[in-house]
């Protein structure tokens, strides 16, 4: 099907450009000002050029905070996006027990970021945390203020734990709007549960996981409060994500200029990588079932 | 065999999800003291006390009524600028509609840190910090986008044809949009609520950023307080618990809309 031409349709858009235009232009090119210039104090800076974005570009505890957080996201993404597919396809259709895990998916997804921290803290401590004393009942030693892979085990665990369900909803919502003639029609054809899921179901689930994608995507890259709390960026830097450690940048050394430039790069890692996922997913399957 | 085999596996994960949660409320019928001094399954003497302090306490029970008041604003917002814009986006081709549509998007891609600071001076130029409205405003940043990606992808699972059918049998634009079209995409529409409303929810960096007292966030209060008298578990506990309730009742609302689907063939 065809779209319709028609330049009035930006009539519909206006609303939502004005919104969001807002709070998006002003502080952006306030940001790439910053990030080109040397800042004294009021009304004293002087424009540097591109000597923040050389000396960010050189930095190699950034490049070890950029290998580690390709680490996490690309985890979390393996982990999370087959994870919340499964659970939204065992999940009940209709009832009390569709309600019930509706409700219960939402609960980690509702806590404020930096209370997670704080939950998994309670957690995993040896000594007060169910799961800390757990593992440790089973005489195996885990501790993740001091074992570097023990805090990535629980940072990456807090991480599927929080945001999976955010994965499994929207396939749910992608589920339920996929008419019933579908299924019938696949049922007359004696397609096992496997071919219906490849056929019917994954293609129309494409919109919205293109979503799950691309939101876990950004979120888990951009991620901050949740294993700030947790860990602290420790033991050493294991856990220092690229957004921790332009904090430490940016409140640590108290340098605008090249906090600003090193968030210029960030955010354009962040389009890039969002922008391939993208176009990936837009044109993967498109010539099937539809 | 095979759903049965499914929904054991349900059980199980939502048995897992669920731990971090029931340790959060056991610590939370404990007092601290009691919480540090031993382990314990359950709370054995089970006190309300931490609650009673959130609920009495007037710096406590007001970040829950700040952070529900702009997170509805929020919501409303979003979902009215969103809706006409996503249909538009599913239904049309226009000047530059893909770049836009990416465009969106890209406002979720900015790590907060540095950005903080313009957007304090962007609101306080116009006389914005400590409102609702700025908090409301500022998150649209990353809800907007989100609700006009996920409308339009329920939208654009709308046949076209109905649309076609409406518009010969004489339907306005706006009569179509609220009367045949919407009910449609309502499992659209209570995802999207949803997913607005927890956004807002949660987000503490802009919301702290943004107010110093009277629009103050709870999550921004429970920071406070775990830097002031050093960390009483028990009652931070408490507050979290409390955190998860508004939004359980959002879902609880919207369930429906997110489990029915939408049957074909009514219009």
């Amino acid at each position: 099907m065809e779209k319709w031409q028609d330049n009035r349709a930006w009539f519909l858009v206006l609303p939502v450009f004005v919104v969001v235009a807002f709070s998006a232009i002003i502080p952006l090119m306030t940001v790439v000002n910053y990030s080109v210039q040397d800042i004294f104090g009021p009304g004293q800076r002087v424009f540097v050029g591109t000597e923040w974005f050389e000396e960010v570009l050189a930095d190699r505890r950034l490049h070890e905070a950029l290998w580690r957080q390709f680490l996490f996201s690309g985890l979390v993404l393996v982990i999370e996006i087959p994870l919340g597919v499964m659970i939204a396809l065992a999940m009940p259709k209709r009832g009390w027990g569709a309600s019930a895990s509706l409700v219960l998916l939402a609960l980690p997804l509702l806590i404020p970021w930096n209370v997670i921290g704080t939950i998994w803290i309670i957690f995993t401590r040896p000594d007060i945390g169910l799961m800390g004393q757990a593992i440790n009942g089973l005489g195996i030693p885990f501790d993740h203020t001091s074992s570097p892979l023990d805090a990535w085990i629980t940072v990456v665990l807090m991480e599927v734990w929080h945001w999976t369900p955010l994965v499994a909803l929207l396939a749910y919502a992608g589920l339920r709007a996929i008419p019933e003639a579908f299924y019938q029609a696949a049922r007359i054809d004696g397609a096992s549960a496997w071919s219906i899921f490849l056929y019917v179901q994954l293609p129309k689930l494409r919109g919205v996981l293109t979503i799950a994608v691309l939101l876990r995507f950004m979120d888990s890259f951009l991620i901050y409060a949740e294993p700030f709390v947790l860990t602290g960026g420790g033991p050493g830097n294991a856990t220092t994500f690229l957004s921790i450690y332009l904090v430490k940048v940016a409140v640590g050394q108290f340098d605008l200029g090249p906090a600003a430039a090193f968030s210029i790069i960030y955010f354009l890692i962040v389009l890039l990588f969002s922008w391939l996922f993208y176009q990936a997913l837009q044109n993967v399957g498109t010539g099937d079932a539809r | 065999m095979m759903p049965r085999k499914r929904t054991v596996g349900l059980i199980i994960y939502f048995l897992l999800l669920l731990l971090p949660i029931y340790w959060m409320l056991n610590m939370s019928l404990r007092p601290n003291a009691d919480i540090m001094e031993h382990f314990a399954f359950y709370p054995s003497n089970p006190t309300i006390a931490n609650y009673i302090k959130i609920f009495t306490d007037e710096t406590w029970y007001s970040g829950y009524v700040n952070s529900i008041i702009y997170v509805s604003m929020n919501t409303v917002i979003s979902l009215a600028v969103a809706l006409p814009a996503a249909y538009a986006f599913s239904r049309y081709r226009f000047l530059g509609d893909k770049h836009m549509f990416f465009w969106l998007l890209t406002n979720r891609m900015a790590p907060p840190a540095v950005f903080l600071l313009p957007f304090f001076q962007l609101y306080s130029t116009f006389g914005l910090i400590d409102t609702y409205l700025a908090v409301a405003l500022a998150h649209t940043l990353f809800n907007v986008p989100l609700a006009v990606w996920i409308l339009e992808g329920f939208m654009s699972g709308v046949p076209r044809e109905i649309d076609e059918t409406a518009y010969i049998d004489g339907y306005s634009f706006p009569r179509f949009f609220l009367t045949v079209f919407m009910p449609l995409i309502r499992s659209g529409i209570g995802v999207t609520a949803f997913f607005c409303f927890m956004f807002s929810w949660v987000e503490l960096l802009l919301a702290r950023t943004l107010t110093t007292t009277d629009a103050k966030p709870i999550a921004a209060i429970m920071t406070r307080t775990v830097s002031a008298t050093g960390l009483d578990w028990g009652l931070l506990a408490a507050a979290g618990i409390l955190t998860i309730l508004p939004g359980a009742l959002v879902i609880w609302f919207v369930r429906n809309y997110m489990a029915k689907g939408f049957a074909l063939g009514r219009v």
